[in-house]
């Protein structure tokens, strides 16, 4: 859709949102910006640009979202993404159809904001086709209330044509955890290049589950997945990384630190599989307490063990 | 007048006394160098006055100013007045420059910290946004480090091997660094096996396994380190070996 679409007696309920996802109020009236504001099963604003189509559809089972970017077009200022809940309880289902056309570039900021969790249910499906030579990069914070009353389900299915450019960052750094439930899938053809981040901190008994795949099909392409992940009070990880390459010159890392304190726990799971004998791929796990000189180096200058670890996971998570 | 006192601190790991008998005052506003060999226990020596973990457990008593803080953690010491560089300064993932020196400073104030790093020949426009990993070479680490010094403005500073990993152009600027800390009233233990470094200090100690073995102006140290230590007849001649205590 070219064009603006804002219910007015929502307006309000817009300006809460966004504020409360930390996102300017004025972004909506900015005519260059394109978003799309989600408010449990209702669409309640709506602005594309030439070139991007945003074609939500309110269904029986959740919000149909058909999201096109045109062959050769940038979207220049990043597309917001809002998709929230302001009361306690509920469901909200997103599903979205998401192709990226050739030589095409468009940024994401997707924020999914429920700061008044209490029993909220939220799953995103994701269908996702790069084409080739495209770029699209989709940057995900989640921003929950203090109960931890929440479970997320995010799952995507990615297809990286020749030369395509995936990234992708999930971050849940404000408000408990709750449950998450992260299973992506990506499928990568020559030269194209697929990057995975997820930046989490989880505490009281909330359970962090990732399952992150990327398969490195054609000659050349590249992957890294990256998981840093803090626990504490009896908070639960549990990290599978996989990635796999079958093309000769595939070249993949996965990198996964995990900071435990408490009576959390952690755990890792990196499977790297190579079918190729000119493909490589490379892992790296850390999981533990803090590092003992990174926090008694910070200690020698004054701080607290609290402060220290706490600026030590800091910076783990930025 | 001493800030700090080591009486009889023996320090035994896996019944191994890396520390043996310590006695040692050292005096307020004083440049002290700890010298020896590799392996004398110099750094233990260090992480022992710091308070660090593992190094804890010890017999006899750590005295600064006039109070036992044998029982007192790390970041109590601190609070009091000690800090201490590494020899081998951490790294941290996601952390700038800024961010660690902002922790370290006594006053936030950023014009402070610019205010050191160019006293380091660190360009701040450069240096303040980068991260505090990998990326930094040895020698821009440890002259990070030295600049959380700078900023913490302790009362004690150890400075543990502050020329490891430094080029000869910077060098200067530490021992630069070391003069401003004397200038400020500052106490700096120097932990050293380099005759350069050395040659900073006002007053020295000489350690061989674990022990002092010999203390006094530093020229004196200078001396018995060139003769007696390099290379060294404890270990490689013990035939030949005369401890200077009590001579």
């Amino acid at each position: 859709m070219n064009g603006s679409l804002l219910l007015e007696n929502k307006s309000d309920l817009i300006k809460e949102l966004l504020e409360a996802s930390g996102i300017h109020s004025g972004m909506h009236k900015d005519p260059e910006t394109a978003y799309l504001v989600v408010h449990h099963d209702k669409v309640v604003g709506l602005q594309g640009l030439p070139g991007l189509e945003v074609e939500p559809q309110e269904k029986s089972d959740g919000i149909h979202i058909r999201f096109l970017v045109k062959a050769g077009t940038h979207i220049k200022k990043p597309v917001y993404l809002c998709f929230g809940m302001m009361q306690r309880e509920g469901v909200q289902k997103i599903l979205m159809d998401v192709t990226i056309e050739k030589r095409a570039k468009v940024n994401i900021f997707a924020h999914c904001t429920f700061p008044n969790s209490m029993n909220i249910v939220h799953r995103m499906n994701a269908e996702i086709h790069v084409e080739n030579d495209a770029h699209y990069s989709y940057f995900e914070r989640h921003i929950h209330g203090d109960e931890g009353g929440i479970s997320v389900y995010p799952k995507a299915k990615v297809v990286l044509e020749e030369g395509a450019h995936f990234k992708t960052e999930f971050e849940l750094l404000k408000g408990r955890v709750g449950l998450i439930d992260i299973d992506y899938e990506c499928t990568c053809r020559a030269l194209s290049v697929l990057e995975m981040m997820a930046r989490i901190s989880g505490r009281g008994d909330d359970v962090i589950k990732i399952n992150e795949t990327g398969h490195l099909l054609g000659k050349s392409a590249r992957g890294v997945l990256t998981t840093k992940i803090a626990v504490r009070d009896k908070a639960k990880a549990e990290v599978y990384n996989t990635l796999t390459a079958g093309a000769p010159y595939a070249r993949g890392h996965v990198d996964c630190k995990e900071i435990v304190q408490d009576q959390a726990q952690a755990k890792a799971v990196p499977v790297i599989e190579v079918n190729d004998p000119k493909a490589h791929i490379t892992h790296e796990a850390a999981l533990g307490s803090v590092d003992s000189k990174q926090l008694q180096t910070l200690m020698s200058r004054g701080l607290t063990e609290d402060e220290g670890v706490e600026l030590i996971i800091k910076g783990l998570l930025r | 007048m001493e800030v700090l006192q080591l009486k009889n601190v023996t320090l035994t790991i896996n019944d191994n006394h890396i520390l043996h008998n310590i006695n040692i005052d050292f005096w307020n506003g004083y440049v002290h160098a700890v010298s020896g060999p590799n392996g004398a226990g110099k750094s233990t020596l260090a992480s022992t006055i710091m308070g660090l973990e593992g190094y804890r457990e010890i017999q006899g008593d750590i005295i600064y100013q006039g109070e036992n803080i044998n029982d007192r953690s790390v970041d109590e010491r601190a609070r009091l007045g000690i800090t201490m560089a590494w020899q081998d300064p951490a790294r941290y993932e996601g952390l700038t420059i800024k961010d660690f020196l902002m922790a370290s400073a006594k006053i936030k104030n950023e014009d402070n910290i610019r205010d050191v790093l160019a006293s380091l020949s660190m360009n701040p426009q450069q240096y303040l946004k980068r991260a505090l990993d990998k990326t930094l070479s040895g020698g821009e680490r440890k002259k990070i480090e030295l600049a959380s010094i700078l900023v913490n403005e302790a009362r004690l500073v150890l400075l543990d091997e502050p020329d490891s990993g430094i080029d000869v152009e910077s060098l200067e600027r530490i021992f630069e660094s070391i003069r401003l800390l004397k200038k400020r009233g500052t106490t700096v233990i120097l932990i050293t096996h380099s005759l350069a470094v050395l040659q900073q200090a006002d007053h020295a100690f000489l350690m061989c396994s674990g022990e002092i073995i010999d203390k006094g102006e530093k020229e004196k140290i200078v001396k018995y380190f060139e003769n007696k230590c390099i290379p060294c007849p404890h270990k490689n001649i013990p035939d030949e070996w005369e401890p200077a205590v009590g001579k």
